[in-house]
């Protein structure tokens, strides 16, 4: 099955586990400046999102880059920087409409969400379920049960 | 093991800003935090020094805990000599800052004397700098930190500040961080006014990365946050309710102090219950509540966000105050409602932003309030003294007084002295709701006796956080105690007040302690710190703190007499509820707890206790 990252911002309280997670997994210290999944909190809406990479399908960052420093994981299909092959040109930034990719002055390389090879440390941290890793095909399965309870049929008797 | 080994000492008087080691041997006896801070802060200043005086020091310190992923892990305390107490003060605060200061690199700040004119500190890692302030001088916390984050084009800034309570010197005064999450008690902001250091901004991106030993750590930190979601209290009861949900419990037991703790019900607590907050408003049709949120690497999120009701009259006019922003919390509630006798629950989401905004502790302001109407009522102030006029109930008075305090306008300056010097002022001592000269927070201690102790004995004065005897008597967690029985609660105390230093010392969130007990605790200081933090040693430790710090209290010039309660609660019973005819039977309790502290019938620890604990 073929999973994606399934963000529901309504479930987030902004506790950062996620973002400590995602530091962790990929530089070994609890860092949420080096984590690539950003969780913003727009304060006087009372509202919390966390945001990453959704791995476009055709891929803005992929096309761009001129060097070919961003690879397709065929297990899980994340668009995955190559560090040895990343000039730092940092083209992709500018390519990606969604900012969820980023240089890092301390490697010299772009960092983008990876899905950490078919384990997300970040869904794997949530407590609240605000991020889940489920099947790509039926994020929306959830939310259509939800209105299915509520749906019914005027003749039933 | 999970400290940085390093401190930042500022000198504000020189202006220089020097890193040094930690002592990593006072580490290995007080962990971190509270413990931490408060060796350095006996062992560097004269216990009888001024509060308010640059001889004065104040330090702001993370635990081992602190930036890490175990529950709750986020937290740092400002200990520093209280200026509305005299004795120690720590003050605890959750939110972003604590974590953020640990990334940057740093277990604590230690900020001694004055800078002659007013200054903020910015930290970006290893980098540290006094800026001038002058120009945040005189505005709010909420402008500040926007302020800063604007200035340093760095909207990841982490800012912990002061507003114009501070700057005004207000005796409890907060220290206000994240916006709304305060280190609130016993004055440490007005500690930092009197320093003219407006504000601390951090950034860090090091990280946390040297922990003992991670496997074990990960796997502590896991099952932790697993007992934290599966317990009733912290993983529904305060993310759903926050702590408010209180209010009601502690009302039909009658053990909430109403109006100047004449009264141990009120009439009113449903209306400013945890249950109010998500009703839907008549005017507007929306709930109070809009969501709840979660300090750094919490789990449980008993945070509140609200929405005052547009067309109320504190905010009509003012759109500024309109949006979704820090809400309510239990003791809040209480002290600026029920302690005045007022059920305008919008009127007490007011008063609260205005102690946010301007930092100041809701709960010495809301109690101070309650003691003004009751001279009021008495008729020993009057309405030309204060410029309003201020009868129990009075949402507006509460409102308009919150702005005057805050402000440092008219009669908001005496009342900014808090109870104790206010009710003296006005020739009535006794009607003073303090112990220390800190006001109590939400629970009656003649209707809970532990508690009644608890506060009588609080190094740090009235305090529900020293000892949550609530726990036990309340709750029955660990074991269900009568409240009425003062059996047994010495020594129960003692082991709660050892048990909370602890984590006081940690970086972790004393909430946590609904769920988990040292059994749970333990496994994860030990995963992340060097050396030996058996269960035994760190009880152990958390006694040698409990002494620490009344020792420094003592030689500050209080006696055992202090450890009492305002001649109302020794007096005058309950009118109602389940504890109806009692007092609060300190005189029965403390010769108990005093032996099992081992110290005289004085209060002084023997050197018998002292040797033992390596003081
Ligand atoms: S771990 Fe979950 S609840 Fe916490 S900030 Fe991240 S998405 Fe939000
Ligand atoms: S329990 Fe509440 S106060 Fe404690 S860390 Fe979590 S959100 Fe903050």
């Amino acid at each position: 099955m073929q999973k994606s990252l399934h963000i529901d911002p309504g479930k987030c309280t902004g506790c950062l586990q996620c973002e400590m997670a995602c530091s962790y997994e990929h530089t070994g210290a609890f860092n949420p400046s080096r984590s690539l999944i950003k969780v913003f909190d727009f304060h006087h809406e009372g509202r919390k999102v966390p945001y990453t990479c959704t791995q476009c399908a055709e891929a803005w960052c992929l096309n761009a880059c001129p060097v070919e420093a961003i690879k397709i994981d065929a297990a899980t299909g994340a668009k995955v920087v190559l560090d040895a092959v990343c000039v730092g040109c940092k083209v992709c930034t500018i390519a990606c409409p969604f900012g969820t990719i980023n240089y890092s002055h301390e490697t010299g390389k772009v960092q983008k969400c990876d899905l950490c090879g078919g384990e997300p440390a970040c869904a794997e941290a949530c407590p609240t379920d605000a991020i889940t890793y489920i099947d790509s095909d039926w994020t929306g399965l959830e939310r259509m049960r939800k209105w299915a309870q509520k749906t019914d049929s005027a003749a039933r008797v | 093991m999970a400290w940085t080994r390093k401190i930042l000492r500022i000198n504000l008087t020189q202006g220089s800003c020097v890193s040094e080691p930690l002592n990593m041997a006072w580490a290995a006896q007080y962990l971190g935090q509270r413990g931490l801070a408060s060796k350095y802060l006996v062992s560097e200043i004269d216990p009888l020094v001024d509060p308010l005086s640059p001889e004065n020091k104040i330090i702001y310190a993370t635990g081992p805990l602190t930036g890490t992923m175990a529950s709750t892990g986020g937290r740092y305390s400002v200990v520093t000599k209280g200026p509305l107490t005299g004795v120690i003060a720590c003050s605890n605060s959750g939110g972003f800052f604590g974590a953020e200061l640990k990334f940057a690199g740093w277990d604590m700040i230690i900020v001694e004397g004055k800078s002659p004119t007013p200054v903020y500190l910015h930290i970006e890692n290893e980098l540290a700098e006094l800026l001038p302030a002058d120009d945040l001088w005189g505005t709010t916390v909420w402008a500040t930190e926007a302020t800063l984050k604007k200035r340093h084009q760095d909207p990841l800034l982490r800012v912990s500040s002061i507003g114009r309570a501070g700057e005004n010197q207000v005796l409890f005064a907060a220290i206000v961080n994240d916006l709304h999450r305060a280190a609130g008690r016993s004055g440490v902001g007005a500690v930092m006014g009197s320093k003219n250091l407006k504000a601390i901004a951090v950034r860090g991106t090091r990280g946390v990365g040297n922990i003992a030993d991670p496997k074990a750590f990960m796997a502590a930190a896991t099952a932790g946050k697993k007992m934290l979601a599966e317990n009733a209290v912290t993983g529904q009861g305060l993310p759903t309710y926050g702590t408010q949900v209180l209010m009601n419990v502690i009302n039909e037991m009658g053990a909430l102090p109403t109006r100047n703790h004449r009264d141990v019900e009120f009439e009113g607590a449903r209306k400013i219950s945890a249950e109010a907050m998500h009703e839907k408003r008549a005017s507007d049709g929306r709930s109070h509540l809009v969501t709840n949120q979660a300090c750094f690497g919490c789990t449980i999120a008993c945070g509140r966000i609200s929405r005052i009701d547009e067309t109320h009259f504190s905010v009509e006019t003012r759109p500024e105050y309109w949006g979704a922003n820090g809400g309510l919390e239990y003791e809040a509630a209480w002290a600026l409602g029920s302690a005045n006798g007022v059920d305008d629950l919008e009127a007490l989401q007011f008063a609260n932003l205005l102690c946010n905004e301007d930092g100041m502790d809701p709960i010495s302001f809301g109690a101070t309030v309650g003691a003004v109407m009751e001279l009021y009522d008495l008729g020993i102030l009057s309405k030309e003294e204060i410029g309003l006029e201020v009868p129990f109930g009075s949402a507006a008075a509460l409102c308009k007084l919150a702005e005057m305090t805050a402000r440092g306008e008219g009669f908001g300056k005496i009342l900014g002295q808090g109870s104790k010097r206010v009710c003296a002022r006005y020739g009535r001592p006794e009607l003073s709701m303090t112990v220390k000269g800190q006001e109590f927070p939400a629970y009656d201690g003649r209707a809970l006796q532990g508690m009644g102790l608890a506060y009588a004995t609080s190094n740090r004065g009235a305090c529900h956080l020293r000892g949550y005897m609530v726990s036990s008597e309340v709750f029955g967690i660990p074991v269900k105690t009568d409240p009425r029985e003062t059996e047994g609660k010495p020594e129960m105390l003692k082991a709660f007040q050892d048990a909370t230093a602890v984590v006081d010392s940690s970086g972790l969130c004393v909430f946590t302690t609904f769920a988990w007990t040292m059994n749970d605790i333990q496994p994860q200081i030990q995963a992340a710190c060097e050396g030996d933090w058996s269960q035994d040693s760190l009880l152990q430790m958390g006694e040698r703190i409990w002494n620490l710090e009344r020792d420094f209290n003592l030689a500050a010039g209080i006696t055992g007499k202090d450890d009492t309660l305002p001649p109302r609660l020794l007096n005058e019973p309950c009118k109602t509820g389940g504890s109806k005819g009692m007092v609060a039977e300190i005189g029965k309790m403390l010769p108990v707890y005093y032996s099992a502290r081992g110290w005289t019938a004085d209060g002084v620890p023997t050197a018998a206790t002292r040797a033992r604990l390596g003081l």
